[in-house]
């Protein structure tokens, strides 16, 4: 297989890597198709993503998603010049279906395949959003999903990404989930916490902020062990403390502050350390990635907190934000015009692939 | 008539079937292992096509092996499989996996007129299913697919990987006792019920057990 003509390659991208089966196709930063078929009704009874089932829903969905994104592109898989396909970080079940998918196409059609990061290709996105099609210096991306809550700096969107903190438990939008199970308000748990927190007071209760004590956050000289990471475990723990509080002396919850204190307590500490990162890296623009994206306390605090610090905030449309295969396209397209080489069909995918690793 | 069988219930497995072939096998490969088909698959079967100068436009039909199987793995064949057909525009039949296996049965010496095949189901138990032999004919799938442990399996002889790791409480039969199945033989079988006039099935994966989720219960209230 040879490498794709440099130019504006025409790009097809596949997701596969939570419970959206995502295939997008993008031409160099031009976004032509993002067609994704969510298995997320599947899941609501459970209250999470239930990997067996997001890996079923992918293979029956993946043909027709293909199918349906080369008819809105207007294009034949023929005209393609690369396929990319989310090799990690991802549930392994998951990942395989759209993986093996990928390779079969690459088999079929002859067209270069490459494997690539799921989180980088949340940055990837920002390109098809940006007038200048390139990414600015000093880039920073904050992502921000059921999956995953990270931010990284990138120097070169394909070949130098850092992970400068993450999570070391749950992903933000994971403590969405539990909490709204705890609260009985449904899944997902972003979009209806979101919404019953604006009739909520959100300093009625004070939740803790995870890592932020000064043994985890040291100095800026002498960063502690944690200085950007989050945790989101303690948190959780604490709403279900205080709800049995108020269930303990026989009171009706009061759900609605529970929800403003609980998404602030997340957002404050998300958007503060994030900003501090920036600061501390030189970071003077931000990419926001991730479904929880979508969150409006989230944008409004992140855009507040990024103003104050002279940082520019770029939030790419939200269906580009939350998981899909445009972003993967995105990426891949990058990946041709720098004239990095295919990854060949006998990759295997990896659950935990690094940031560092942009591309297989 | 040219089939591209590609089966990756237990082993991942790929073979070129063709009715002008020594034995109905172009080719064929097959790994040992039962963990690496994302890897192994597509790289196999574009050794198999590169190898015998076969061409997606020259296969006539794609037939997948659908399971029983460990899920991932099982889903890896599907996926490709479904996905060459599309890319390819032809058509794809499914085919229940042990078949595969009871076809080789049929095949040897001294074969019984009613047996079982047995792959492993994982967490002590088999996927299994009973065939029916009548000389000069192929065998005949009359009770299963079923997953289940192997101390309750019907008393017969049992052929396949299924059956050796658990011939201290079934009738094992030594030659068959890490047989896994294999697309060259699912592929054979394939066109041997198309030249019988036979239908096959379509492309739905049989995983015979639900997935592990359980609903989560109502929270217990203080006090
Ligand atoms: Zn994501």
């Amino acid at each position: 297989m040879n490498p794709a003509p440099a130019g504006e390659p025409l790009i097809l991208g596949i997701e596969s890597s939570c419970d959206e089966t995502g295939v997008g196709i993008v031409r160099g930063t031009t976004l032509l198709s993002n067609t994704v078929s969510s298995s997320m009704d599947e899941h609501v009874r459970f209250g999470g993503v239930i990997p067996e089932i997001a890996s079923r829903a992918h293979l029956d969905a993946f043909v027709p998603t293909l199918q349906e994104s080369l008819h809105t592109a207007g294009v034949t898989l023929d005209e393609i010049d690369a396929i990319a396909v989310t090799s990690g970080p991802g549930l392994a079940g998951a990942l395989m279906v759209g993986v093996c998918a990928a390779k079969a196409l690459a088999v079929a059609t002859g067209k270069p395949l490459y494997a690539i990061n799921h989180l980088v290709a949340h940055v990837g996105v920002g390109l098809l959003d940006m007038s200048e099609n390139r990414l600015p210096e000093n880039l920073g991306a904050l992502l921000v999903s059921g999956g995953h809550t990270e931010i990284l700096r990138i120097r070169s969107i394909t070949d130098d990404v850092e992970l400068l903190g993450s999570t070391i438990d749950d992903a933000a939008g994971e403590a969405y989930d539990k909490v709204a199970r705890l609260l009985g308000l449904g899944y997902p748990g972003g979009p209806a916490i979101d919404r019953i927190a604006r009739t909520g007071n959100p300093k009625a209760i004070r939740f803790p902020r995870g890592l932020s004590q000064p043994k985890y956050m040291g100095t800026a000289e002498e960063p502690g062990p944690h200085r950007y990471d989050w945790s989101f475990s303690g948190l959780k723990t604490a709403v279900a403390r205080c709800v049995e509080q108020f269930e303990a002396r026989g009171e009706e919850a009061p759900v609605a502050d529970i929800a403003a204190a609980f998404q602030e307590a997340v957002v404050d500490i998300i958007t503060s350390k994030a900003v501090l990162a920036c600061k501390e890296n030189g970071i003077t623009e931000l990419l926001l990635g991730g479904g929880v994206a979508a969150n409006s306390r989230l944008r409004e605090l992140t855009g507040q907190r990024c103003r104050s610090a002279g940082i520019t905030l770029h939030v790419p449309p939200l269906q580009l934000c939350t998981d899909n295969g445009a972003m993967v396209a995105a990426l891949g397209a990058q990946l041709v015009m720098a004239g990095i080489g295919p990854s060949g069909v006998a990759f295997a995918p990896d659950s935990s692939l690094p940031v560092t690793t942009v591309s297989v | 008539m040219l089939i591209l069988a590609i089966d990756t219930s237990a082993v991942a497995s790929a073979a070129l079937i063709s009715d002008d072939a020594m034995e109905s096998v172009v080719d064929s490969f097959a790994t040992e292992d039962t963990k690496s088909h994302a890897e192994v698959l597509a790289p196999g079967i574009q050794q198999l096509l590169d190898g015998a100068g076969v061409r997606g436009e020259d296969i006539d039909l794609i037939v997948t092996g659908v399971g029983p199987g460990p899920f991932t793995g099982l889903r890896s064949g599907i996926a490709t499989a479904r996905t060459l057909a599309f890319a390819w525009n032809k058509p794809l039949r499914g085919l229940m996996s042990l078949d595969a296996i009871a076809l080789e049965v049929a095949e040897s010496t001294g074969a019984p007129a009613e047996f079982l095949v047995a792959t492993d189901a994982r967490r002590k138990e088999v996927y299994w299913a009973r065939y029916t032999l009548r000389e000069g004919q192929l065998p005949e799938l009359v009770d299963g697919p079923h997953v289940g442990f192997a101390s309750e399996l019907p008393e017969l002889p049992v052929y396949g990987a299924g059956a050796g790791i658990y011939a201290d409480v079934v009738k094992a039969d030594e030659d068959f006792s890490d047989t896994q199945p294999s697309a060259a033989s699912l592929g054979q079988f394939a066109l041997a019920l198309l030249s019988a006039g036979r239908e096959l099935p379509d492309s739905t994966p049989l995983y015979l057990r639900e997935s592990d989720a359980q609903v989560p219960g109502p929270r217990k209230r203080a006090l």
